[in-house]
């Protein structure tokens, strides 16, 4: 252990730059991924015959391998092959595959008295929307967000065996070399980054449901 | 065939050449064709699914009969999904694999001298199949009508007839989604397995393009077909798989036989059925 220790101390600041990629490689593509399922998703639990062929769709784009869109994208989108873009590409394309079922499931498990409530009280369409239906669905959705958050952390490293610099290049340089430590190191850090990940969505889903504090306050 | 340079100058010959090399005779016959790869992928794959199921699938029974340890599973199963599979594998190759010293061999799956790099990455995949199996398995158990428990003891059923006889086939619907969810994220992790010597399966066609990435009869356009051939076999998996699930889930469950429209689920089990990774 104190080897993986002193491993970390002299790559200090080449693992500091690997971690800041792994970070923003996978926070960038779940924030952009959510935010295009949301309303997708919302249209979906609206819309019926949209329902399943977009859940279907979803469920395709899912089971595709990551290493396959990684190297999938400098053909379709003309980035170059190392580009770190194509990981965030693909990775966006995942978190939109899975947000877009979770919140059409979300939106559409909304109790239509709480709806049917608000639009007794005269909110408007849109005033719903946002002060009942999202407000309601959070749980739901920060559930979803929270696999995506941590899935999206450890498929960042599979990106290294085609050679996109990250955290996961140490499990490349630790085979490379026959030396465990770079290996283990990375797999901590990589469980860490996951951590935070959840610990701060699992923050952000308390802050906006005050009210199931309210209630087990009781 | 010529090499078309993309326009911003990537180098990367076209995607045309794609079905071109689907298309091509050649690539589908010997040690390196097409079906000799994709039978290595399901091997690996099915393989790892069956030995997940044998562990996974008495212990979620267990934990979801008797309640006990279900958070504590829960749990370790949400952390497992931190866990950088390729960082595990190589965890192993390094640590494990020069401690296997056996050069026998699996003909068609494990060449001379491949054992060593064959059991870490079926650990792996193991290790990645158990989660959503068992996860699946006590969450279905724990679905189960109290009811429907309470008159199959009442009907003087053992604790081992409520299982096998109720709890089991109530729970299977669930069961099998995690099956599904499980052996689509192997097969999918299974391609990594060409990045570990001696081991093939169509992730070989990816790993062995990025060597000669420019070249179009040889690189990119094999990295995108194997890509596509990847998700096919996945699709196609989970079809079958779903056939298997109509034939064994009983259909007063399935809702096939009831005029009844199916309700939806809890959205909870729908979350955690999301969780097959790519």
């Amino acid at each position: 252990m104190s080897q993986v220790w002193s491993y970390f101390q002299n790559h200090q600041s080449q693992i500091g730059q690997e971690t800041w990629t792994t970070v923003w490689l996978a926070a960038l593509p779940l924030l952009i991924g959510t935010l295009i399922a949301l309303p997708v998703g919302w249209w979906a639990s609206r819309t019926r015959w949209l329902y399943l062929p977009l859940i279907t769709t979803a469920g395709i784009l899912y089971t595709i391998p990551s290493i396959v869109l990684f190297v999938s994208m400098p053909g379709l989108i003309g980035t170059k092959i190392l580009a770190p873009e194509n990981v965030a590409i693909a990775l966006t394309v995942y978190t939109f595959a899975l947000m877009v079922r979770v919140s059409a499931d979300a939106f559409g498990s909304v109790s239509g008295d709480a709806m049917s409530a608000a639009a007794a009280m005269g909110f408007t369409t849109r005033q719903r929307l946002f002060s009942v239906q999202l407000p309601i669905a959070v749980p739901v959705l920060g559930a979803g967000i929270r696999v995506a958050a941590v899935s999206n952390v450890s498929l960042v490293s599979v990106a290294s065996t085609i050679g996109v610099a990250q955290l996961g290049s140490l499990f490349i340089e630790g085979n490379q070399n026959s030396d465990l430590h770079p290996i283990v190191l990375a797999l901590i850090l990589f469980v860490l980054l996951a951590l935070v990940f959840d610990g701060l969505v699992l923050l952000g889903i308390r802050l906006l449901t005050p009210w199931q504090r309210a209630v087990t306050a009781r | 065939m010529t090499t078309r340079i993309l326009a911003d100058g990537t180098g990367l010959p076209s995607l045309s050449h794609v079905p071109t090399w689907l298309n091509d005779p050649t690539n589908w016959k010997g040690s390196n064709g097409i079906p000799t790869l994709v039978q290595q992928q399901l091997t690996y794959t099915a393989i790892a699914v069956v030995v997940a199921l044998l562990i996974a699938l008495p212990l979620g029974l267990a934990i979801g009969h008797t309640g006990r340890g279900s958070a504590a599973v829960g749990g370790v199963a949400n952390a497992a999904r931190a866990v950088p599979v390729l960082g595990l594998l190589l965890l192993l190759v390094v640590w494990l694999s020069p401690k296997i010293h056996t050069t026998s061999a699996i003909p068609g799956l494990v060449q001379r001298g491949g054992f060593p790099y064959f059991v870490p990455l079926i650990i792996v995949l193991i290790l990645l199949a158990i989660p959503p199996i068992l996860t699946n398995a006590y969450a279905g158990v724990q679905n189960v009508d109290p009811e429907v428990r309470d008159a199959a003891r009442g009907m003087g059923m053992t604790g081992g007839e409520v299982v096998r006889k109720v709890e089991l086939p109530c729970a299977l619907p669930l069961i099998m989604s995690g099956v599904r969810s499980a052996t689509l994220q192997v097969i999918a992790t299974a391609t990594i397995a060409a990045y570990v010597p001696l081991l093939g399966g169509l992730g070989s066609l990816i790993y062995s393009g990025d060597q000669s990435i420019t070249d179009p009869r040889y690189g990119y356009p094999v990295m995108v077909s194997a890509g596509i051939l990847v998700a096919a076999l996945a699709v196609l998996v989970d079809l079958l798989l779903g056939g298997v699930q109509r034939l064994i889930v009983s259909p007063g469950l399935s809702g096939r036989r009831s005029r009844r429209t199916p309700t939806r689920g809890p959205v909870t089990a729908l979350v955690g059925d999301a969780t097959a990774g790519p």
